[in-house]
């Protein structure tokens, strides 16, 4: 770069510090002291400099040993066993029981100051009594550990001798010597940084442009400092919606843009919504307590009765499971009321779906496309790739001229727009559908199927008890949390509603489908 | 999820070389490959498919769905001379049905017997219900003595050695001290009377659904003929059952013979019936709800694979399905069957061209405008369970007892939330490494059950909206101009009346008043609950219920 420009580029600190440089290394503190700038302010002009190209530095580290808390407590006073030295002078003779009293040190002082006398042969011990044993000299003398003391703080690699002992001795009493890592920075002038620090540095240049010289026309003539536009920034974190809602917005928003309707309703629904309308028999596993949430000490309500039984959908759905809707040989079992009335978290938003259907069954307003994106509970054991809430992405089309094929002309055109070319369907077993299926997607990171979740159309034991006869429903609903936790770069299921706010906040945008 | 596993040896003996293009055959089956490896292949059988769960069967399956096998036909002897299960009425209240049939002609080795004890277990757990439903019971025929009873017995009178057990054995003493026993026992246990099996010398077989008798219910190498009952309390899944087992010891080469049922309440029958059941369907049904195009010869063909047959009747369509088929309940099913076979990568997929406006969910809307005018103010949006714990709701609403409990969770949350705030301030609690302010919100279902007398009531479920902000210099100013400044944006007006809530600190917490009504709460929360929650900084938060806005 020009030299003219990099003078220009020079902030009032950099200008102020790099003539105190010379082309031999200098230890910061050997020239901040003579300097107007806090130690800060003189790193962060140094930071700049160098990278402009007009300092090398050279960080050395080193281990020093200073002074802990009680390090410099004892310093001020006197050792615990220098105390206790003192009071033997005093005293001649003194029990063990009752070191702490008469020197005034607490239990584990007591009990070093002795052991170090004891260590130094200095003390006597006889039936629980201590004397002292030594000559008034060698009492006068200071020990190893107060001269060290009072030299601190010392480099590691400097101590020798019976400083080194010292060190020893206090090193495994808590808190009276540490060890500090020190990092000394040297700094030096580059060639061209010798150069420019010849140069003139005085030109007032601009710093900030402010109001007043705006209006008072202060920059005519003159020039701005320039930046160093490459120079990293400290980092800002924006508001954002939470990236699952960011991507259930965008997968509804295909739903939406496919002419479909959105459903929604309650969490804590009935059996009866939950797996009766959708001909799941009452013994059936997904029923039990070990896969579904119930709540506890409650009923729920059924849609009401009504005179003529056949109108009625609980007698219709009740007869569907006992056998004998339109030929279907039904479950074969007699039905419970009771059952039905259990209430429970759902555990798909199909719940949604089978109430849609009643509701069509009346208004006969079809064909008809619904969709919902929502919460799903099953009791389960948490682990990388389950958790015990969930959301599914649901969809029902009712058409009497419906079919397999539509289902899967719909959901490829789904998970293509949520980023997934290639998906591969097979057989599948629901209770409620007929023919089923199971979606797989290839995921491009792992290389592998990964399961979805199923689709189907629904069992004239399901239709005919709504709408009275059979048409034809498609009906899906996917696991929707594991599709988009690989754009986010998240492998374990947990994270998905864990809320670590670091996390969130540099997680990206939702970006797909742009 | 029901995981069958094949010796590949033995497999390979009935169906070929396992190459990648059957193993891909048999995912198209419907019975997805688990895992193979060089001596073991596992497959997952779909629970409406319990007729697969034995090599035998499973095979047959696989050679009729890759066009090598034909129908099952299944050939039954006639009862012999005392080929005869009576039903007592002692029996009925506790257990009412049984079906039964013997098989002659088997070879037993370990690889056999570990078959018929696999496929038991598995029809146990799938059709079976965990023996709830029905229990399969297999005698070696030399060691019993026809023709047998069945009889319901004081659980103290019956004695016998059951399997698994060194010595002879009460019912009680079994439910109480056998593995088995303690198992399946719930089943039996209100009973006054247990169900056993007895033969001609009045020795037990059996004690259904828990265990056989080691002396009679053993089966060894040297077995070649045995007795085969099932029972349980739905005949028409008893009969289903006992035709699985039977398709699958008649693939290891026995020889089936009838016996005759004499039901003392309900009258008799012969044991088993195998022949095929009448399915009349149209296939132009079939066309349409598959949406492609079929000739009677394609149908024909497609069912054949799926081991079903086919037959034109005075002008109509009819679907023989085999005795061990559970599945075929309506000719919907038969729908699936032909697309099975079709192929399911062969169907086109299409969108049809009907016409519908699209509509979306208010609250939804509102919800994502709340969103984005909270992020533009810097906040960030977390989302959390609607899960939470007793602890948790009571580190700040200590006197709350309204709580909305579920059954056996299995994780450590067994409360519905009853609202958001709780959950916000859990975050801050977890957070406290991450740079302030935090300032957060969420949005979302709460719940609470409403005041009635009705026995049968419905849980409340709100939409509502918490924020937190949490710094060292928050306060409720800040917190009202971020209220301000989001009903401004939503035109509503507000007005805050001052409430003592111990939640928060006094005097500095309000009611949030919109047209009369009172919507939720804001304030500087309390020493306390930050406290509880080990939360450092100050904090101001707000909840709202979010129903008012539709």
């Amino acid at each position: 770069m020009d030299k003219e420009l990099i003078v220009e580029s020079l902030s009032p600190m950099e200008r102020e510090v790099l003539p105190k440089l010379g082309e031999d290394f200098l230890e910061i503190k050997d020239f901040s002291e003579k300097m107007d700038l806090d130690k800060t302010t003189i790193l962060r002009a140094i930071g700049f400099l160098k990278n402009k190209g007009l300092v090398e530095s050279e960080t050395s580290e080193k281990k020093v040993i200073i002074l802990g808390i009680l390090g410099v407590n004892y310093l001020k006073k006197e050792l615990p066993e220098r105390v206790l030295l003192n009071k033997l002078v005093e005293k001649e003779i003194i029990p063990i029981g009752e070191i702490k009293n008469v020197c005034s040190l607490n239990d584990n002082e007591a009990k070093i100051a002795l052991g170090t006398l004891k260590k130094k042969a200095l003390v006597d011990i006889k039936l629980g009594k201590i004397s002292l044993n030594a000559k008034p000299e060698e009492v006068r003398k200071k020990m190893i550990e107060e001269l060290l003391l009072e030299k601190l703080p010392m480099n590691i690699e400097e101590i020798v001798d019976l400083d080194k002992l010292a060190f020893e001795n206090l090193k495994s009493r808590k808190d009276i010597v540490e060890i500090e890592e020190q990092k000394t920075t040297k700094v030096k002038l580059t060639k061209l940084g010798k150069e420019i620090s010849g140069m003139n540095l005085t030109e007032d240049l601009l710093e900030a442009l402010t109001p007043k010289i705006l209006k008072q026309n202060q920059w005519k003539g003159k020039k701005f400092r320039r930046y160093d536009l490459t120079s990293p920034v400290p980092r800002v974190y924006g508001g954002k919606r939470h990236f699952v809602n960011q991507s259930k917005d965008y997968a509804k928003s295909i739903w939406l843009d496919m002419g479909f309707k959105e459903m929604s309703g309650n969490i804590v629904e009935t059996g009866f919504w939950v797996f009766d309308s959708l001909f799941t028999a009452q013994d059936h596993p997904v029923r039990e307590m070990q896969d579904t949430f119930y709540i506890k000490d409650t009923k729920g309500k059924l849609p009401p009765k009504c005179k003529k039984k056949e109108e009625c959908v609980i007698s219709n759905v009740q007869k569907a499971h006992e056998g004998g809707i339109d030929g279907s040989k039904g479950w074969q079992y007699k039905w419970k009321e009771e059952d039905a009335k259990k209430v429970l978290l759902r555990t798909h938003t199909t719940s949604l779906s089978a109430r849609k259907l009643l509701e069509i069954g009346k208004t006969k307003e079809f064909p008809a496309k619904y969709f919902a994106l929502g919460k799903c509970f099953r009791n389960e054991t948490v682990d990388w790739s389950h958790g015990f809430e969930f959301n599914q992405t649901e969809g029902i089309v009712i058409d009497e001229n419906a079919n397999f094929r539509q289902l899967l002309g719909y959901l490829t055109q789904f998970y293509k727009k949520m980023g997934f070319e290639k998906i591969r369907i097979r057989p599948a077993y629901f209770a409620y559908t007929e023919p089923s299926l199971e979606i797989d997607i290839f995921h491009p990171v792992h290389k592998k199927w990964v399961e979805l979740g199923g689709a189907g159309m629904f069992r004239p034991e399901v239709t005919i008890p709504m709408f009275g006869k059979h048409i034809p429903v498609l009906a899906w609903g996917q696991g929707f949390d594991r599709i988009i936790t690989e754009f986010f770069g998240i492998n374990d299921l947990r994270e998905v509603y864990k809320n670590d706010l670091n996390k969130l906040r540099e997680m990206k945008f939702w970006r797909k489908g742009e | 999820m029901t995981i069958l596993t094949l010796n590949r040896k033995e497999f390979e003996k009935k169906v070929g070389k396992v190459t990648k293009e059957l193993e891909k055959k048999i995912t198209d089956m419907g019975t997805p490959i688990e895992e193979v490896t060089d001596s073991e292949i596992s497959v997952e059988v779909f629970p409406n498919r319990p007729d697969l769960l034995s090599i035998g069967n499973f095979s047959r399956a696989v050679n009729q769905f890759n066009k090598k096998g034909k129908i099952a036909n299944f050939k039954i002897n006639k009862p012999e001379k005392n080929y005869t299960v009576t039903i007592e009425k002692s029996v009925k209240p506790v257990r009412p049905h049984t079906v039964c049939a013997i098989v002659k002609g088997l070879k037993f080795n370990d690889e056999k017997i570990k078959e018929i004890v696999d496929i038991q277990e598995k029809l146990h757990n799938s059709i079976g219900r965990k023996r709830r439903k029905l229990a399969i019971g297999v005698y070696p025929l030399d060691k019993i003595e026809l023709p047998i009873r069945f009889i319901g017995k004081n659980p103290d009178d019956i004695k016998f050695q059951p399997l698994e057990s060194n010595r002879e054995m009460t019912g009680r003493q079994i439910l109480r001290g056998h593995v088995a026993g303690r198992e399946y026992g719930d089943i039996l246990k209100d009973n006054t009377v247990f169900p056993i099996f007895i033969d001609a010398n009045n020795e037990i077989l059996s004690m259904p659904p828990i265990i056989n008798s080691e002396k009679t219910g053993r089966i060894n190498s040297t077995t070649k003929d045995i007795f085969i009952e099932c029972s349980g309390s739905n005949l028409i899944y008893l009969k289903k059952c006992l035709n699985i087992i039977l398709a699958s010891v008649s693939e290891m080469g026995g020889r089936i013979y009838a016996m005759n049922i004499k039901d003392i309440k309900d009258g008799g029958f012969v044991s088993p019936n195998m022949s095929q059941e009448e399915l009349k369907f149209k296939i132009k049904d079939i066309e349409k709800t598959l949406g492609i195009d079929l000739t009677e010869k394609d149908v024909r063909n497609y069912l054949a694979q799926m081991g079903i047959d086919y037959e034109k009747r005075k002008g109509s369509s009819i679907a023989l399905i085999p005795a061990y088929r559970t599945d075929i309940l309506h000719w919907i099913d038969l729908a699936e069957e032909v697309a099975i076979a079709y192929g399911y990568d062969n169907f086109i997929p299409e969108i049809p061209n009907i016409s519908t406006i699209a509509y979306e969910d208010p609250t939804d809307k509102i919800k994502r405008t709340i969103g984005n005018i909270l992020a533009g103010l810097g906040l960030l949006e977390t989302s959390s369970f609607h899960l939470t714990t007793k602890k948790n709701v009571k580190k700040m609403h200590y006197d709350f007892n309204e709580f909305i409990e579920l059954e056996e969770s299995k994780t450590e949350r067994d409360v519905l939330r009853m609202d958001i705030l709780t959950n916000l301030l859990q975050i801050a609690s977890e957070n406290s490494d991450a740079a302030y302010p935090q300032k957060t919100f969420e949005m979302g279902k709460v719940f609470s059950r409403k005041p009635s007398e009705d026995p049968e009531e419905e849980i409340n479920e709100e939409e509502s909206l918490a924020i937190s902000l949490i710094d060292e210099k928050i306060n409720f100013t800040e917190l009202k101009q971020v209220l301000d400044y989001l009903f401004k944006m939503l035109d509503v007006k507000y007005s805050i009346e001052p409430v003592d809530n111990s939640n928060y600190i006094i005097g500095r917490c309000g009611k949030i008043i919109v047209d009369g009504k009172d919507i939720g709460f804001i304030g500087e929360v309390a020493p306390r609950v930050l406290k509880n929650w080990k939360i450092k900084m100050p904090t101001a938060a707000l909840e709202i219920k979010l129903d008012f806005l539709n």
